[in-house]
């Protein structure tokens, strides 16, 4: 079984048979792959070929099974639960959530003019970027399905837990007066239900082949705002691959530093960058030695936090609640990183 | 290069803030969303109608039409599409469907 599972890691996922194609064929025109300008250009193509075809497979795939829970039906099935489940639910729905970061927060907006539980709705804020297929598929093939899965685990019960302490604090007042519920004078409020340029028809009457083609054209859309980003993550990876050399790295984010896990954090924070793009650099990172748990806080800080994402939530939530949702990511991911430095 | 520039939402006025025109387009400013603002205009001039388009990025407004899904096609106040970047045909396709909706 381990055999299998070593085999889905390291040749389907990681594709090392493509490293291999690449360094032959490089090689073969004249490259010197033992140079590190060599070995850049490998690890480049191999990395951003790599990048590319798990983009697609995923997009399609995730896209597909979002096609079944669209916001609108989302905010149905959370309206009609209570409690901690309520919590429990937002967080799972959170992971089969859309990719732009532009829907998220009019998403958030529906929910809590729906009358939807703040706690619940920031249980699904956290899971939403945090976890989902595509950062399963990642990690496992980074460090293996353990890391993976408990990974899923882990990020569903952080916002679990974060939307729960949310829900305690009653900080309804903190949300802006147009995400509030809506008063029934309000006539304005039509929300499209449909997905298919509303041809009137829900999202369970859509058809496999319109599903299919709503996926593809997902995959052309992420796929050309995501490029960039992968684009970049391969050119600091390479970075850190072959040029940075290996005990600056150790002396910042190494088993050594306490403090790794929150550096990572911090510097992830701020960045607005696709998961895609980070897994270059966690391979250089891994490959320098950094603990497992200091690179996910990384990637999960670049997920789960960003400028341009918090300006946009800004619109929505006030001061204090807004400051209490950061904290509470910031605290969740540095957390999660130091269990998983320990265990792994 | 001095001749009047014209505003993306089809009108002469340099200081156009339009946000009320019958075609509305919503989104957040992100990149679909001009995509979609630029085709809808494209689809508005090769079918001759005199439609400004106005683009609301403002996170209040677009909640205001419950849209969930940006970006999202707007004629009066009904919504007729959201969370696609619509072709400039297939925006002609709606439009045309839509027709007797126009004033």
């Amino acid at each position: 079984m381990t055999d299998v599972l070593d085999f889905i890691q390291h040749q389907i996922l990681g594709m090392r048979w493509l490293n291999d194609m690449v360094c032959t064929l490089l090689t073969a025109l004249g490259l010197d792959v033992g140079t590190r300008i060599g070995g850049s250009i490998v690890f480049f193509i191999y990395d951003l070929t790599k990048i590319v075809v798990l983009l697609v497979i995923l997009i399609f795939v995730i896209s597909y099974i979002q096609s079944y829970y669209p916001p609108e039906r989302t905010r149905a099935i959370l309206s009609k639960m209570k409690g901690v489940k309520a919590n429990a639910a937002g967080a799972l729905l959170g992971t089969v959530t859309p990719f732009c970061s532009c829907s998220s927060i009019p998403i958030f907006i529906g929910f809590t003019k729906a009358g939807l539980p703040l706690g619940v709705t920031f249980s699904f804020l956290i899971s939403s970027p945090l976890v989902d297929l595509a950062a399963l598929t990642i990690l496992m093939g980074l460090f293996g399905a353990e890391v993976a899965v408990l990974y899923v685990v882990v990020g569903v019960v952080v916002a679990i837990i974060g939307g729960m302490i949310i829900e305690r604090m009653g900080m309804e007042d903190q949300i802006a007066e147009f995400a509030r519920p809506i008063s029934a004078n309000d006539t304005k409020q039509s929300s499209c239900g449909c997905c298919c340029s509303c041809s009137g028809r829900g999202w369970s009457d859509m058809t496999v082949r319109e599903r299919s083609s709503d996926a593809f054209y997902q995959v052309r859309v992420t796929l050309k705002r995501v490029f960039p980003y992968a684009v970049i993550g391969v050119l600091i990876g390479a970075l850190i691959h072959n040029w940075i050399p290996d005990d600056m790295i150790q002396m910042v984010l190494g088993d050594d530093n306490p403090f790794s896990v929150i550096i990572a954090t911090i510097v992830g924070a701020p960045i607005y960058a696709d998961i895609f793009g980070t897994i270059p650099i966690a391979e250089a990172l891994f490959s320098k030695g950094v603990g497992i748990g200091t690179i996910l806080a990384f990637m999960m800080s670049v997920t789960l936090l960003s400028i341009p994402s918090l300006v946009m939530l800004k619109t929505a939530v006030k001061g204090r609640l807004l400051s209490l949702f950061v904290a509470i990511c910031l605290v969740g991911v540095i957390l999660t990183g130091y269990i998983f430095n320990l265990i792994f | 290069m001095f001749g009047r520039k014209k505003c993306k939402c089809g009108c002469a006025d340099k200081d156009c803030k339009t946000t009320d025109a019958f075609v509305k387009v919503l989104g957040g400013g992100c990149k679909n969303c001009n995509e979609l603002e630029k085709n809808t205009v494209e689809a508005l001039e090769a079918l001759g109608l005199e439609s400004k388009v106005a683009h609301v990025t403002s996170m209040e407004d677009i909640a205001a039409y419950g849209v969930m899904r940006p970006p999202a096609l707007v004629f009066g106040e009904t919504v007729v599409s959201s969370g696609k970047v619509l072709t400039k045909d297939q925006v002609i396709e709606i439009i045309e469907a839509n027709r007797s909706m126009f004033p």
